[in-house]
């Protein structure tokens, strides 16, 4: 039996292309993912994230335990409605998860953990509680449905759906968040255009949706979702590192916070020890056609691999993630060419910064 | 399903048309462009390549996806849609007109081991 969000009827009557992603059965898109991409570029867009998981970290202990726990130094949320981006490391350094921790209250976090992870997150987070006897409870929230609504026109649709919460809501900073009732408004997102992420109870989550929708905000699928977030340049856990990967051969080296010296976060050690031996970078294809995850691309510093590709919709070509060989200390170097191997034959594609877009904007052509 | 009965099948999805002259020209069903999602990019096709029944004529992909096409009948690529260079997503919008590739088959006539739309139509199931 998948597993299903509280949205789920609601996608099934809109007509939604099901798909399985992690044990959920989830929305690929609702006839189109390209229009759906381009939704969200130009207007606003909704993507249904109830499958990821929500967990309260509650305690006098909330505090040192997260800054034990996660790579990134929760202490730099100083005031309540301020969230962070962070890997949660295991001891070699590789990535268990990675995560975005809200400091909600004193003593009261709100972490949410990637759906596919979602079970081996928390039995990892008790097992670091267990292993510190700190004084933290973990609360894991599938109460609670989640929905990101994304774009330009993304927080004024919010505020035409939801009125009460504007006063609350106007002045949030990006990657800040607001309690209003028993709902939680953060400005983040996985798209590269601004927006808010909005955990709501499960109960409200169907009434809430098609209130958007009546505000003109387009129901999107993973597959947009997917393509957003590469021409964003942000990672997915699972393809571009996981438990082998450490965050500085995964572009996430600016997530790793060494300054406190005497904060041994877990992994802290590893990361140190060792200089990477990888970078992950992005790749333009220049040859007609798409790339894809697993790829060999071949360098002349070695072989290494693309670890998420796709058609870039905004872009209109291919662009890929790739973990490249780093040679002498130096990571490859933008503007130089590779080729990859797409299907046996070798076909070249250029090195280039990223993101790739931003804000509705191409960056690189 | 979407399924003219004046065309022929392949169990891979390919629709395929006699022309008056005795070629064959093909494409792909509704079924699979249902399937594959939005279509960006259809290639690899080799004209005055001979191919076997089955060999791959050419690759069509999706965002989501890459998928072979390949030869109904044993043949020689005459032509390729060059107009899916720039306007790939025809297939999705037009499948049974946005034809891929033209075919001429060493039999001419011989459509044996083709299905009819009801035959595909059960090979789907």
């Amino acid at each position: 039996m998948p597993l299903r969000t509280p949205l789920f009827d609601t996608h099934l009557s809109s007509g939604a292309k099901l798909v399985d992603f992690g044990g959920w059965e989830m929305p690929l898109h609702y006839g189109s993912q390209v229009d759906e991409h381009h939704q969200v570029r130009k207007a606003a867009g909704m993507f249904d994230v109830s499958h990821m998981l929500g967990v309260d970290v509650t305690g006098p202990d909330a505090l040192p335990y997260l800054r034990t726990l996660l790579a990134n130094d929760v202490a730099k949320l100083d005031a309540p409605g301020r969230a962070l981006y962070s890997c949660m490391l295991n001891e070699q350094g590789g990535v268990v998860d990675d995560l975005i921790v809200t400091l909600l209250a004193s003593q009261r976090f709100r972490t949410v953990v990637n759906a596919s992870t979602a079970d081996k997150d928390v039995a990892w987070m008790n097992a670091r509680i267990a292993a510190a006897a700190a004084d933290v409870v973990l609360t894991p929230r599938r109460d609670l449905a989640m929905i990101a609504i994304q774009g330009p026109a993304a927080r004024a649709a919010v505020w035409s759906a939801w009125p009460e919460s504007r006063p609350a809501t106007e002045n949030l900073k990006p990657f800040h968040a607001a309690e209003v009732g028993a709902r939680l408004v953060s400005r983040t997102g996985y798209t590269g255009e601004d927006g808010f992420e909005i955990a709501l109870p499960a109960g409200g989550a169907a009434a809430f949706w098609k209130a958007l929708r009546d505000a003109g905000v387009a129901p999107c699928g993973l597959g947009a979702r997917d393509t957003l977030r590469l021409e964003a340049a942000m990672n997915l856990y699972g393809n571009d590192m996981d438990e082998s990967t450490s965050p500085l051969e995964s572009g996430l080296t600016w997530t790793v916070d060494l300054k406190d010296t005497a904060r041994e976060f877990v992994g802290r050690r590893a990361l140190v020890a060792a200089p990477p031996q990888r970078a992950l970078v992005g790749l333009k294809f220049l040859d007609r056609g798409v790339l894809r995850a697993h790829m060999r691309v071949a360098t002349s510093m070695g072989d290494g691999e693309i670890t998420s590709g796709t058609f870039a919709p905004t872009l209109g070509f291919s662009i890929a993630l790739a973990r490249l060989p780093r040679k002498d200390g130096a990571d490859p170097q933008p503007g130089s060419e590779v080729e990859v191997d797409v299907r046996g034959k070798l076909l070249p594609a250029r090195i280039v910064k990223v993101p790739f877009v931003r804000h509705g904007k191409a960056l690189i052509s | 399903m979407n399924l003219p009965a004046e065309l022929k099948y392949a169990k891979t999805h390919e629709w395929v048309r006699s022309e008056s002259d005795g070629t064959l020209t093909i494409g792909i069903t509704d079924t699979a462009q249902e399937m594959l999602g939005d279509i960006v990019f259809v290639g690899d096709v080799k004209v005055g390549a001979t191919l076997a029944a089955g060999e791959t004529a050419g690759v069509v992909e999706s965002v989501k996806a890459a998928s072979d096409i390949y030869a109904p009948v044993t043949g020689e690529v005459l032509a390729f849609n060059a107009s899916l260079d720039d306007s790939p997503q025809q297939i999705n919008e037009r499948p049974y007109e946005a034809w891929i590739f033209k075919l001429k088959p060493a039999k001419p006539g011989d459509l044996a081991g083709l299905l009819d739309a009801a035959g595909y139509a059960a090979a789907q199931e």
